[in-house]
């Protein structure tokens, strides 16, 4: 605490057109530009681009990359192709959730790993700890793995941003050049730019087509500048962190800090689809495997108010019949249902689609009920 | 930022109008623009005695929950039932329809401490 807040290689970019910025998780942050509700509604119908060079980026690499990667993560990296990307999460000994993280093979024998800003030290520390740990054998064996999964965490040096929004694909063919072919869901591919290479991911945390684009530091400012400057055409706007948290809550995807923590497991969040089981090993395998034989106590559940009233917001009482089951992790108005939304953990015997529950804001109880995720389902 | 002349602020944004005995209460036009996108506002029902300070009301936006506070001891004399029907008044105006309640003063020397616009002005820089 009371460290100077860090900035991305774009803070100029956001000053310059005025955005309001915010502390958020050790970085200052642009947390909107014109308004939350306007950039919201621009990703949903049109294109919006956020800055995200606060995440973090390190690189595995080497022979066994790949085969260590699988025992430190829980989803399982010898499924990925070349230049595919998957969601995965970083566990503790207990099954708890340290991180989330995307996972691209940008090589054969290559590892991109793209980690929540806040965690970025946290992560690392683990990482390293455990390259050391594998690597305590014989001399022989320590040489062998040195050379062969080698860790590196370029986090200051790039950059990124990410551009999301219904005209995404008619953008890129403007952006990158019409005979180029972009990447297909959840893969990466580099393309020139700016006198440099750009990685460009077809992924995302909005729920609409898009793109997360990776960059040298260096050029930055150029890259955001070209992509406002193309994106214009398709109703581009800069967009903060406000509308980020809208926009990936309507999806219902999970935010480490609110949602995820080192006291919950991916099959407690719903979220076992990321983990496989069937892996021999892997950090918190044994945990995860006791935790399902006995059931959840709680689950992570998504609600919609059942009228208009007071927003629901973190940590606000969610009840049954009266009775205290649980807790919001993340709440808010939604701006595409323009009603209140949120998820909770809540104990698994209430935990069902369907099932009415309160939600108590300032002494008073507002009915909710939960709903299948996601919320916002793109009209047809 | 658009700062009247002839109201009173305090150091948490609300704007005080004098009107005989009592004073209309509502948030600056600089504190609405921070909160963008005012969604939901709560306020006090009429009757009610407040202290100084006491949170009396509530404007959120998509974002986050502000408590708005009763700038002296009084009671409520009038509620804004407009801006609980439509929230964005408080943005669009903030000095104007947009105004919280109305509170009757216990104590009118109380209204001395406050802000003049030019003070309030020089505040929020």
């Amino acid at each position: 605490m009371g460290d100077a807040l860090k900035t991305t290689p774009l803070t100029h970019e956001h000053v310059t057109l005025g955005a309001k910025m915010v502390p958020f998780a050790g970085w200052l942050m642009p947390v909107q530009y014109t308004s939350l509700v306007a950039e919201h509604q621009a990703v949903r119908n049109a294109l919006g681009i956020f800055d995200i060079s606060h995440m973090g980026q390190f690189i595995v690499s080497g022979e066994r990359a790949a085969s260590w990667l699988n025992e430190m993560l829980t989803n399982n990296v010898a499924r990925l192709e070349v230049r595919q990307g998957q969601y995965t999460f970083l566990l503790n000994e207990r099954g708890g959730i340290i991180d989330d993280l995307i996972l691209y093979r940008i090589g054969d024998t290559e590892f991109l790993l793209v980690v929540n800003a806040a965690k970025i030290e946290e992560d690392w520390r683990w990482l390293k700890a455990h390259v050391r740990q594998a690597s305590n054998g014989t001399p022989s064996e320590e040489r062998n793995l040195e050379t062969c999964a080698t860790l590196k965490n370029r986090s200051a040096e790039f950059g990124a941003a990410a551009i999301q929004g219904p005209r995404a694909l008619g953008f890129f063919r403007a952006w990158i050049g019409g005979d180029k072919e972009p990447p297909s869901r959840n893969f990466i591919a580099d393309f020139p730019m700016a006198g440099g290479t750009i990685s460009i991911a077809r992924t995302g945390y909005t729920g609409e087509d898009g793109f997360e684009v990776f960059f040298p530091a260096e050029i930055a400012g150029e890259v955001w500048r070209s992509a406002l400057s193309v994106g214009a055409q398709f109703g581009m706007k800069p967009c903060g962190l406000g509308a980020r948290d809208t926009l990936r809550l309507e999806m219902c995807y999970p935010l480490n800090g609110s949602d995820l923590s080192p006291e919950r497991n991916p099959l407690e969040a719903g979220l076992g689809l990321f983990v496989d089981l069937s892996k021999s090993r892997f950090a918190g395998r044994e945990a995860l495997l006791a935790s399902k034989a006995n059931g959840a106590r709680e689950r992570l559940i998504a609600f919609k108010m059942d009228g208009k009233g007071p927003p629901p917001r973190p940590h606000y009482a969610v009840l049954n019949n009266g009775e205290r089951v649980g807790e919001i992790t993340s709440g808010t108005l939604s701006p595409s249902l323009n009603i209140g939304i949120g998820m909770a953990y809540v104990s698994a015997e209430y935990a069902r689609p369907g099932t009415p529950l309160e939600v108590e804001i300032r002494g008073q109880k507002f009915p909710a009920t939960i709903e299948k995720k996601p919320l916002y389902k793109k009209p047809a | 930022m658009n700062v009247p002349d002839d109201l009173l602020y305090t150091e948490t944004h609300e704007w005080i109008k004098r009107e005989g005995d009592n004073i209309r209460v509502g948030i600056t036009d600089h504190a609405q623009a921070e909160l963008t996108d005012v969604v939901f506002v709560e306020v006090p029902k009429a009757g009610r005695e407040v202290n100084a300070k006491e949170a009396v009301a509530v404007v959120e936006s998509v974002k986050a929950a502000s408590d708005i506070y009763a700038p002296v001891k009084g009671t409520i004399v009038e509620a804004n039932d407009a801006v609980t029907q439509n929230p964005a008044l408080v943005n669009t105006d903030p000095f104007g329809q947009g105004w919280l309640f109305v509170l009757k003063v216990a104590n009118s020397e109380d209204l001395k401490n406050f802000k003049d616009a030019a003070a309030y002005m020089q505040q929020i820089g």
